[in-house]
C-alpha cells in the first residue's frame, strides 16, 4: 500500500525511512484520519517529514503524485523579492540597466511583473511570459513561481489544505535559498569543536565530590583537561571590483563568524590573492601584509576561508602581471596553490549562486586549483563547507 | 481521546491532526516554530483538554539526559555516612527520581512536556532514544528496570538552535507551527480578548502586520507580543484613530515598546516612518 508514493517521495530526495513510512501506514490503519485528502496530506507530512526546510519539497512531490501535475525543474528559481532585486542589479549590464530605467525603473518593472502574474493564476506560466515580454531576463527559463515574489494583500478567506500545498508556503524554509545572519550562525557552529588538550588541567569539582562520596568519604580529587575552543580561522575576503555587489552578503557572513571563534583574523584581497593582502580597506596601500608573512605567521592549524565571487578574467589568475591593480611577478594561481598547501583545511565560499558557476571560466580555474572546495553561501553550502573544515 | 483545540487555544487543522496522530500512535510529537507561536502552551492545552496532569521538563544548556531519568545524590549519602545515619546502607534512599520516571510511574496517563530540547548538548536527544521508544530504562545503582505503566503523551518543543539527530527525528511526529495568517490571528485575538472593539482590533492588526513586513527588522513581533500589546492598548483605553490617522499618514503606534524589543528595530521603525512622512 502506498509503496509508489514512498518511492515517489524518495525519488524527490526526501529522506524518508522505512520506519517512518510504516508509522504512516500504522496511523492509517488505526484510523487517525477520515477519508479526506486534506487530512491525509497533514498526516503524511507529520509522519514523514521532520524538517520544515523539506516541507516545500514535500508539497511539490505530494502535489505531483496526487494530481499528476508536472513537477517544477529541480533548479527552480523561486526567489524572494529582495533577492530578485539584488540579483537583477548584479546581472544587468549597464545598457540593460539603462533600458530598465527607461521603462520607469526597477519598481515599475516589478509592478509590471506583478500585473502579468495576476493575470496568470497558473503557477508555471507567469515567469515565462514575463521573460518573453521583457527579454532582459537574468533568470533563463521557467520555473519562476508567482509566489516567489510575495504578492501582498490578505489571504483569501477559507483555505483548504489543497491550497496549502499548492501555495507552497514553506518555500522560505528551504535551506537552498534562505540566508540570514542567524542561520549562518547555525552552520558556523558546526565548526566550533571543543577539543580537550592535555596540558592545562582544572579541578573537576562535581566529579571530585561524587568520587569522594563513592569512596566512602576519603578525598579523591579528579581533574579534567581544560576546555578550549581550538578553532582558529583565517578569513581572506575579496573586496572591490566585481565583489561590491556582494558586500552585504559577505558582511552578514562576517558578523556571524566573528562571534563564533576566539581566534579570527581577516584580511582583504582584490579578485585574487597576490603578493600582499591588507587589513584595513581604506589604507590598503599603506598597510600591507606580504602574503609570505601571512604564511609564516599562521601555522597549519588555522582554517582558511576565502570569500569571493571568483569572477574575473582568467588572466588575473594564470598570468604573471595579470592583476588589474599592479604588475604582479607571480600569477595568482601560484599563491592560491601555496596557501592551500600551507593551510590544508581551507574552503572557498562563493556568494554567487551555484547555478551560474559553470558559465564562468575563472570560477572553473579556481575550483580546479582548490580541489573543488568551493561552496555557495547558502545554508546547505555552508554546512558542506564547515564539514569540510572540521574534518 | 481526541484533541480539538480549547476555548483558550486556537489550533489549526493540521496541528490538531498531528496531535491526535501522536496520541493515537503513542509517539512523541516534536513541535517547532517561531518564538511566541504557542509551542509550550500547546502541551498545557493538550493536558487540559484531555484532563491529564502535565509534567514539564525544561531543558537548559547544562541539562543531561540522565537527570530526566534519575540522579544519584552522592553528596547526601556522604553527609549521612559521616553523621552515621542508618539510611546510608540502602542506596535506594539516594536515588532521586527525574521527570521521566515520574511520568512512567504515574497512576494515570500524563502529558510530558520536554521544553526546548535544542538548548541541550547535541548528544542529548540521542541519549533519550531508547527511553522514549520503549518507555523503559534501567537503574544501574539498584539494578531495576522502570517500565511505563501508561505511555505518556510526549510533547517536545524546539527552537531550531541545533539540528536534531535523524535517529531521534524518525521516532517522532513533527509539526511546524507557522506564523498565523490574518484569519487565524483574528480567532486567536477573539479567544483572548472577546470584548475588544472591532475598529481598534482592525487598526491594531493592520499596524501589527505592517510592522512584521518591515524590511530588515531583526526580531519580528510574534503572537504573544501582539496579545501583550493589545492588552496595553485596552488598559490605556487608546482610541483606534491613534493608530492610524485619517489622512492615511502613518503615525508611530502608541506603546510600540511591547512589539519591538530591540532598540535597533525601534530606530529603524522610527526612521522609516519619518521618511514616509516626508515623502508625502
Amino acid at each position: 500500500m502506498l509503496i509508489g508514493f514512498l518511492e515517489h517521495l524518495r525519488a524527490a530526495r526526501l529522506p524518508i525511512s522505512i520506519k517512518e513510512f510504516l508509522g504512516l501506514l500504522e496511523a492509517l490503519k488505526a484510523g487517525v484520519i477520515g477519508p479526506s485528502m486534506d487530512e491525509f496530506y497533514y498526516l503524511a507530512r507529520a509522519a514523514l517529514i521532520k524538517d520544515e526546510r523539506l516541507f516545500d519539497k514535500f508539497d511539490k512531490a505530494f502535489g505531483a503524485y496526487f494530481h499528476g501535475v508536472q513537477t517544477l525543474p529541480a533548479v527552480d528559481l523561486d526567489l524572494p523579492l529582495e533577492w530578485l532585486k539584488r540579483q537583477m542589479q548584479r546581472e544587468f549590464t549597464a545598457e540593460e540597466k539603462a533600458a530598465v530605467e527607461a521603462m520607469g525603473g526597477l519598481d515599475k518593472l516589478l509592478e509590471r511583473l506583478r500585473e502579468l502574474l495576476d493575470q496568470q493564476k497558473e503557477r508555471h506560466a507567469g515567469g515565462n511570459r514575463w521573460i518573453g515580454t521583457n527579454g532582459t531576463s537574468p533568470f533563463g527559463n521557467g520555473g519562476f513561481n508567482p509566489e516567489g515574489i510575495r504578492i501582498g494583500g490578505p489571504s483569501a478567506g477559507n483555505r483548504t489544505a489543497v491550497k496549502v500545498w499548492e501555495q507552497r508556503a514553506y518555500r522560505d524554509y528551504d535551506d537552498q535559498v534562505e540566508l540570514g545572519t542567524r542561520n549562518i550562525k547555525i552552520a558556523l557552529r558546526r565548526l566550533r569543536r571543543f577539543a580537550r588538550e592535555g596540558a592545562d588541567e582544572e579541578l573537576d569539582l562535581d566529579d571530585t565530590i561524587s568520587a569522594t562520596a563513592r569512596n566512602a568519604g576519603y578525598l579523591d580529587i579528579r581533574m579534567v583537561p581544560e576546555r578550549h575552543n581550538t578553532i582558529k580561522v583565517l578569513m581572506l575576503l575579496d573586496v572591490g571590483g566585481t565583489m561590491d555587489e556582494h558586500i552585504r552578503q559577505t558582511e552578514e557572513l562576517f558578523s556571524a563568524a566573528r562571534s563564533e571563534f576566539k581566534h579570527l583574523e581577516f584580511y582583504y584581497f582584490h579578485n585574487c590573492v597576490y603578493d600582499f593582502v591588507w587589513k584595513n580597506n581604506r589604507r590598503r596601500h599603506s598597510e600591507r601584509l606580504m602574503s609570505w608573512d601571512l604564511i609564516r605567521r599562521f601555522n597549519p592549524d588555522w582554517r582558511l576561508i576565502f570569500v569571493g565571487d571568483a569572477t574575473m578574467s582568467p588572466y588575473e589568475i594564470l598570468q604573471p602581471g595579470g592583476s588589474v591593480e599592479y604588475n604582479n611577478d607571480e600569477p595568482g594561481a601560484v599563491w592560491l596553490q601555496r596557501l592551500s598547501e600551507r593551510f590544508p583545511r581551507f574552503v572557498w565560499l562563493n556568494p554567487e549562486p551555484e547555478g551560474i558557476w559553470e558559465y564562468r571560466q575563472s570560477i572553473a580555474v579556481i575550483r580546479q586549483i582548490l580541489a573543488h572546495r568551493m561552496y555557495p553561501v547558502t545554508i546547505a553550502g555552508l554546512e558542506r563547507a564547515m564539514r569540510e573544515l572540521s574534518r | 481521546m481526541r484533541f480539538e483545540g480549547t476555548s483558550s487555544y486556537v489550533a489549526t487543522d493540521d496541528l490538531k491532526l498531528a496531535v491526535n496522530a501522536a496520541i493515537r500512535l503513542q509517539r512523541p510529537l516534536l513541535i517547532k516554530g517561531e518564538p511566541g507561536t504557542g509551542k509550550t502552551m500547546l502541551a498545557e492545552e493538550v493536558a487540559g483538554a484531555l484532563s491529564m496532569p502535565l509534567l514539564q521538563w525544561h531543558i537548559k544548556s547544562t541539562t543531561k539526559a540522565q537527570q530526566g531519568l534519575y540522579e544519584y545524590d552522592a553528596v547526601s549519602r556522604l553527609r549521612d555516612s559521616q553523621l552515621g545515619d542508618e539510611r546510608v546502607k540502602d542506596i535506594q534512599h539516594y536515588i532521586v527520581r527525574g521527570v521521566l520516571w515520574q511520568a512512567f510511574e504515574a497512576e494515570h496517563p500524563v502529558v510530558l512536556l520536554i521544553d526546548e530540547i535544542d538548548k541541550a548538548d547535541i548528544e542529548f536527544p540521542n541519549d533519550l532514544l531508547r527511553e522514549l521508544d520503549r518507555m523503559a530504562f534501567f537503574v544501574y545503582e539498584t539494578r531495576q528496570t522502570v517500565m511505563a505503566r501508561h505511555r505518556p503523551v510526549v510533547v517536545i518543543t524546539s527552537n531550531n538552535e541545533k539540528e536534531l539527530p535523524d535517529a531521534f527525528l524518525r521516532r517522532c511526529f513533527f509539526h511546524y507551527i507557522r506564523f498565523p495568517d490574518r484569519d487565524t490571528m483574528q480567532r486567536i485575538v477573539d479567544v483572548h480578548y472577546p470584548g475588544l472593539r472591532k475598529e481598534l482590533l482592525k487598526s491594531a492588526m493592520d499596524s501589527f502586520f505592517q510592522i512584521r513586513e518591515l524590511p530588515g527588522i531583526k526580531k519580528k513581533p510574534s503572537t504573544s507580543e501582539l496579545l501583550d500589546w493589545l492588552k496595553l492598548l485596552v488598559a490605556e483605553d487608546i482610541p483606534p484613530e491613534a493608530l492610524h490617522s485619517k489622512d492615511g499618514k502613518t503615525v508611530i503606534p502608541p506603546l510600540h515598546g511591547a512589539l519591538l524589543k530591540n532598540e535597533q528595530d525601534v530606530h529603524l521603525f522610527e526612521r522609516l516612518l519619518f521618511m514616509a512622512r516626508h515623502n508625502r
